[in-house]
């Protein structure tokens, strides 16, 4: 479909791994002087949003993105965010990186479906762009990054038609279609249906550029208006109020992007029951190539420049549970429905050893903060316990 | 709110369509445009519904009252590159002595018999036009005499002569109109006049392009745009029913290019239109969960001699609720019924009116 998907799809659901992580690192926010070695604090928050953030917008993993290309499977792309997820000190059980990953799934069908023109995507983008600029305001040289990739994403979707965004709308449902898990943040708010369908509503604002539907005019052959009739068109619209800013700064007007997730809203996934179309899904991960020969060079090209953060230590990174409590991250393991179940392709990024020395060294460029050296005794037997409310 | 009708009983709660029985799907309908194709079968009391899923397309054999009978499933032609091929359209061409399927993908155009069961005709889409920013498709068929047209991503339609039997089909000409990636077709039989349009080309921009087919297609009008892409395009007694991004109906007279009527009918990108041409009825489906039903007619101004006005008329309007439609057609030449599919359902919705 469009070849300028990819970047919009990557951005979106990077900014939404981001959000759920910092809340759910927020929720087990410690004080530093009251923290047991084993707990997280918010120094150890800070540490793992940076190295994510600073590995998603490494400039040249940025600039091969933007080159137009067709969309890579979802297998492909949950490989990514696996790395994503590990390149700092954290680490996910498979059970609380399949949860991530549903999540991050569902957020962005979401924004996508209830988009109001196809440009907004782009609004979306910026918007998750801007929260994450806020979660790294003590940091300059993220800014840079995060700015500098806004620049770009301005200088190549600035300029696309109001055809091309629909065709990049159309593609990403492609991606999303058939993903039916329910989401209880969505349940709650009843913007997704029992069923897992998302709630499309016929009233407020239209888009901007539409017209309130009702009206009905007719034309001479001068070029006359000759009559006028309303009818009645079924929704309860409005006219939509303004345009949001498509700048690198600005009121971007649109809500979806933002930050949906507070400390004090616990999210879960079920995933039982709500696949009813196996046979779309089961042909996906049951192709005997898992993933096709271009698909494993762009990986391999990404991800060489991933590599860069070895922490110190002979148990590196602290286990982060999406779960409650252990025994739910192990029970949602066993029960997860086979048609769910995202494989994940262990790749060699280290194949091209030369291409790899060469992003090494340019990821070298980039300021990296002193490495805090981590004592053996934490291990990676973590538990975060989040506070039921 | 559900639906709302103009015309009918007074009494409100009356309702003029009623929904039927849906008829279930191997997989959900993609989120395309005119993603779904009607073929009626009076004779046989069958109706053929043919539905894009992605990278596969299912044709439906459906008896009355929605029991479905038969089904099967094509799939895109493989070619080069990374992923599987998608299908952008399906669609039935009724030809003067045969019925064709016709689907188009990223690859290439595929022409089936009418039940899918043998493919006569494969054409694939020329690498050597690709354009490293832009991705090849074809999209937008339509059948006109005995051509087939199809619309490319490129902009060119290409036109292929259908012989009454057999596979020799020709490509018998490359229409160059359009400067952005084509969106759909339309076409009616010749009308009385040698001059009159028959076939009417749609583009991203929102330009149409009014074609008299024949061995050498005529370009005769040219419709500017607006910015706004066509989705959608229908052609009746000369009139183009013009569906586009913004929600917009238009109706154009072909014969001089003017706009008739403007209808904001829906709150978001219209997805298909489709016609009941023996009983001037137009559908509208849109990505706002509506379907509107409209009536055409041409007035002419008293003591006029130019050509008669077309008129519009709202007849019916029901909403399909959280569904993203993305395809909708009348089921029988009357216009009492219609289906609709919707992104990510697995299911074709019925309604009808008796």
């Amino acid at each position: 479909m469009s070849v300028r998907a990819l970047p919009l799809l990557f951005l979106n659901l990077g900014g939404e791994m981001l959000y759920i992580l910092d809340q759910r690192l927020r929720a087990q926010n410690i004080p530093g002087d009251k923290a047991r070695r084993d707990e997280w604090t918010e120094v150890d928050r800070k540490r793992v949003l940076h190295d994510i953030i600073l590995t998603m917008f490494n400039k040249s993993f940025i600039e091969e993105l933007l080159k137009p290309q067709e969309l890579y499977s979802k297998k492909a792309l949950r490989t990514i965010y696996d790395r994503l997820a590990h390149a700092s000190i954290m680490k996910l059980n498979q059970a609380s990186m399949d949860k991530l990953y549903d999540l991050m799934t569902m957020a962005l069908k979401y924004q996508v479906l209830l988009c109001p023109r196809p440009k907004d995507v782009l609004l979306v983008t910026f918007n998750h762009l801007d929260t994450i600029k806020g979660l790294i305001q003590d940091n300059p040289a993220l800014l840079h990054l995060v700015d500098e990739t806004l620049r770009q994403l301005i200088e190549v979707y600035g300029g696309l038609s109001a055809g091309e965004f629909q065709l990049i709308r159309q593609t990403l449902l492609t991606f999303f279609q058939d993903l039916h898990i329910r989401v209880s943040l969505f349940l709650k708010d009843k913007v997704q249906n029992s069923n897992g369908r998302f709630v499309l509503p016929v009233s407020g604002p239209v888009p901007w550029g539409i017209e309130v539907p009702g009206l009905i005019r007719m034309f001479d052959n001068k070029g006359e208006e000759v009559r006028r009739v309303e009818f009645p068109h079924g929704g309860n619209y409005v006219t939509a109020p303004k345009e949001g800013s498509f700048e690198v700064y600005g009121d971007r007007v649109l809500k979806l992007g933002t930050n949906m997730y507070s400390v004090n809203r616990p999210v879960e996934t079920h995933t039982s029951g709500t696949s009813k179309n196996l046979s779309s899904q089961a042909q996906q991960s049951i192709a005997p190539n898992p993933l096709a020969k271009e698909e494993l060079n762009f990986l391999a090209k990404l991800m060489g420049g991933m590599e860069i953060k070895k922490t110190s230590g002979p148990e590196p990174g602290f286990r982060l549970n999406l779960f409650t409590t252990d025994e739910e991250e192990e029970q949602a393991a066993l029960t997860r429905p086979e048609e769910l179940s995202h494989e994940v392709v262990n790749i060699q990024a280290t194949q091209d050893q030369q291409r790899n020395q060469e992003l090494a060294r340019i990821m070298g460029e980039f300021e990296v903060m002193d490495q805090p050296r981590w004592s053996a005794s934490k291990g990676d037997d973590l538990l975060a316990m989040m506070d039921e409310l | 709110m559900v639906a709302a009708d103009s015309e009918g009983p007074s009494d409100p709660g009356v309702r003029m369509f009623r929904r039927q029985r849906s008829i279930p799907l191997r997989g959900s309908a993609a989120a395309l445009s005119n993603n779904l194709s009607v073929l009626q079968l009076p004779v046989c009391n069958l109706t053929h519904f043919g539905v894009v899923h992605g990278p596969s397309a299912q044709l439906l054999s459906v008896a009355p009252e929605g029991v479905p009978l038969a089904q099967r499933q094509l799939h895109a032609k493989e070619g080069a590159g990374v992923s599987s091929p998608l299908i952008t359209q399906v669609h039935w061409c009724a030809l003067p002595f045969r019925v064709l399927l016709v689907l188009t993908s990223h690859r290439g155009i595929q022409m089936y018999e009418s039940d899918g069961s043998v493919m006569v005709y494969w054409h694939a889409l020329d690498s050597r036009d690709a354009s490293p920013v832009q991705a090849m498709f074809a999209r937008g068929i339509a059948s006109c005499g005995h051509f087939i047209c199809v619309g490319m991503w490129s902009g060119r339609v290409l036109v292929f002569d259908i012989p009454a039997k057999g596979p020799n089909i020709v490509l018998s000409e490359e229409l160059a109109g359009h400067p952005t990636s084509v969106t759909d077709i339309a076409s009616e039989p010749a009308q009385e006049q040698d001059c009159m349009a028959d076939v009417v080309t749609a583009d991203d921009s929102g330009l149409l392009c009014v074609w008299r087919s024949g061995p050498e297609f005529k370009l005769l009008t040219r419709i500017p745009g607006f910015g706004v892409p066509c989705t959608s395009v229908q052609l009746w007694k000369g009139i183009a029913a013009v569906g586009y991004g913004n929600g917009q109906v238009r109706l154009y007279e072909t014969s001089t290019g003017a706009l008739h009527v403007q209808i904001n009918a829906h709150a978001r990108a219209i997805c298909a239109l489709d016609l009941a041409p023996e009983v001037g009825k137009l559908l509208s489906a849109a990505e706002d969960t509506f379907v509107h039903i409209w009536k055409l007619s041409k007035r002419t101004e008293s003591g006029c001699t130019e050509p008669s006005l077309p008129q519009v008329e709202h007849c019916h309007g029901e909403c399909v609720p959280d569904t993203q439609v993305c395809g909708a057609r009348f089921c029988d030449p009357s216009g009492s019924s219609f289906a609709v599919t919707g992104y990510d359902l697995a299911e074709i919705l019925t309604f009808s009116s008796e």
